[in-house]
């Protein structure tokens, strides 16, 4: 950025970023604290859209596309299937308040404490200049497959196992017992879901 | 002067938007009637019923906007909105033309189209629920089931192009191209075309919306301009899948004299594209939702990983 980096006289960028981050926060804390279901998983939409958005602006346009694809696109896809499934009502759900509340926010206020010290702390000093492009997507893939080859082997291998996990227990190999979602389509789905997740 | 050309370049995809699904509508009326041994609709507009599309929207524009009592009133309201508007995005990627005729170069062409695509179909998703209808809540659930399935064929024969070209930008895909990727790619792209029309639900993909048994699916409960808007999604869909499929394996601007005509080569290989899309509406009975499933896992995926590893033992033996 242009003379000088410092917290005042910030650029329109960082303007842009620091309200994308608002609403990214607003987004993530309705998600959790709506009581209807459908809603939680519709915000969780808009804070995933922010966070790409906030990729966008630190120019890693790479990063920010997958999130879209990933994250919208079949995640956020197959939360509102499942539940869809599960008929989630219209209107506030109850019953799906666990009385876990207090416990959750000393989690989630623990949690948010560390990363944002840790943050804040490891990267205090280091500035990124917006000016060239830094995601693009020839060099992510160089720095992937020369530099981080074993860290991204390891994640295929992940998934692999997730993968046959998720079959081994959508399996029913009791011949007998009632089968008691027995339309094709859905049978069909249910072993979709999480193919597609460990196919990416 | 840069700000007059981000304009001028707005304004270009914001009219290809507006204009190119309405053509596709108004051929879809014309082609769909002469196969079926009838004339259509002659009346509006006096030359062939040519305005029948803008007498459609001016009735839909004058429908009551009705929301169920029960429906969850804001989201069923902004649904129509998600579904339309990432077509308007996408048309900005998609090169029309040599020498930068395109909205926006971006240097992930292809995951940034594939991944806002993927956005409008929350908007269905959105419908099938706040409905607050048992049939769009069943249209809604084939929707998703549907997209789930045929996302990751659309986005294998898109990575096959991208290897063969080396890039993942639209126009450096179609500035590598050379005329034999055609025969090379031509099962990605049967793979790609055809989960494209399972995308977008159209026939024979069509059992999101099977009229014959869940009314019309997620889109049941709307009127007026909302369902127009839903409409007018399926058909700018055509026009963004058919452009896609002329961009990336059919060469897109690529013909002769493509300095000067190269646009004509782009809209003339997406209009025939959309004439298959409007054939397959008129030619196939409807597939059952089992059956879409059963054609994504066992044929489109197979299919288009023996075309990724086909365009990987190419591009290893000519490098």
């Amino acid at each position: 950025m242009s003379g000088g980096n410092g917290y005042l006289s910030p650029s329109g960028q960082e303007i842009v970023f620091v309200l994308t981050g608002l609403v990214v926060l607003g987004a993530a804390v309705l998600c959790v604290t709506t009581k209807q279901l459908v809603h939680a998983a519709l915000w969780l939409v808009v804070a995933l859209g922010g966070l790409a958005v906030q990729y966008l602006l630190l120019t890693a346009e790479f990063v920010a596309w997958v999130q879209v694809l990933i994250y919208l696109g079949s995640v956020v896809v197959l939360l509102l299937f499942g539940l869809m499934l599960t008929k989630a009502p219209i209107g506030p759900s109850a019953e799906a308040d666990s009385g876990n509340r207090p416990v959750a926010l000393v989690v989630a206020l623990a949690a948010a404490g560390t990363l944002v010290t840790l943050v804040a702390d490891a990267f205090r000093t280091a500035w990124i200049d917006l000016d060239t492009p830094h995601g693009e997507s020839g060099p992510i893939g160089d720095s992937l497959f020369r530099v981080w080859v074993l860290p991204f082997e390891a994640l295929s291998v992940l998934l692999l196992a997730a993968l046959v996990g998720a079959i081994v227990l959508s399996r029913k190999d009791t011949p007998d017992a009632p089968d008691p979602a027995g339309t094709p389509g859905t049978t069909g789905t249910t072993g979709t879901g999480p193919a597609k997740g460990g196919g990416r | 002067m840069e700000l007059l050309d981000v304009a001028a370049r707005l304004v270009a995809v914001l009219l290809a938007f507006l204009v190119l699904p309405l053509l596709v509508g108004q051929g879809e009326h014309k082609v769909m009637a002469h196969m079926q041994g009838r004339v259509g609709p002659m009346h509006a507009g006096g030359f062939h019923g040519w305005a029948q599309l803008v007498a459609d929207g001016v009735k839909f524009a004058q429908k009551e906007d009705i929301v169920p009592a029960g429906a969850d009133r804001r989201v069923f309201q902004i649904a129509p909105a998600v579904a339309l508007i990432p077509y308007l995005i996408v048309l900005i990627a998609i090169p029309f033309g040599p020498d930068g005729m395109v909205g926006q170069v971006l240097d992930a062409g292809i995951l940034f189209v594939l991944a806002v695509l993927g956005v409008g179909v929350l908007g269905s998703l959105m419908a099938g629920w706040a409905s607050a209808n048992k049939y769009s809540l069943l249209g809604g659930m084939r929707t998703a089931a549907q997209l789930m399935a045929y996302e990751l064929p659309l986005l294998l024969t898109a990575a096959s192009v991208a290897m063969a070209a080396g890039t993942l930008s639209l126009p450096g895909i179609l500035a590598e191209f050379e005329w034999w990727w055609v025969p090379w790619q031509l099962t990605g792209a049967f793979v790609f075309f055809t989960a494209g029309l399972a995308e977008l639900q159209r026939p024979p993909f069509d059992a999101p919306i099977a009229n014959e048994e869940i009314v019309f699916g997620a889109y049941t409960e709307y009127s007026g301009l909302r369902f127009a808007f839903f409409l007018l999604a399926e058909y700018a869909g055509i026009v963004v899948i058919c452009a896609l499929t002329a961009v990336l394996f059919l060469g897109g601007w690529h013909g002769p004299a493509a300095d000067s005509l190269g646009w004509l080569w782009m809209l003339l290989k997406t209009a025939v594209l959309a004439f298959l899309v409007i054939w397959a509406r008129v030619a196939w009975p409807r597939l059952r939702a089992d059956q879409i499933q059963r054609f994504a896992w066992t044929v489109l995926v197979p299919l288009a990983l023996a075309q990724v590893a086909l365009t990987g033992v190419v591009r290893v033996v000519i490098a």
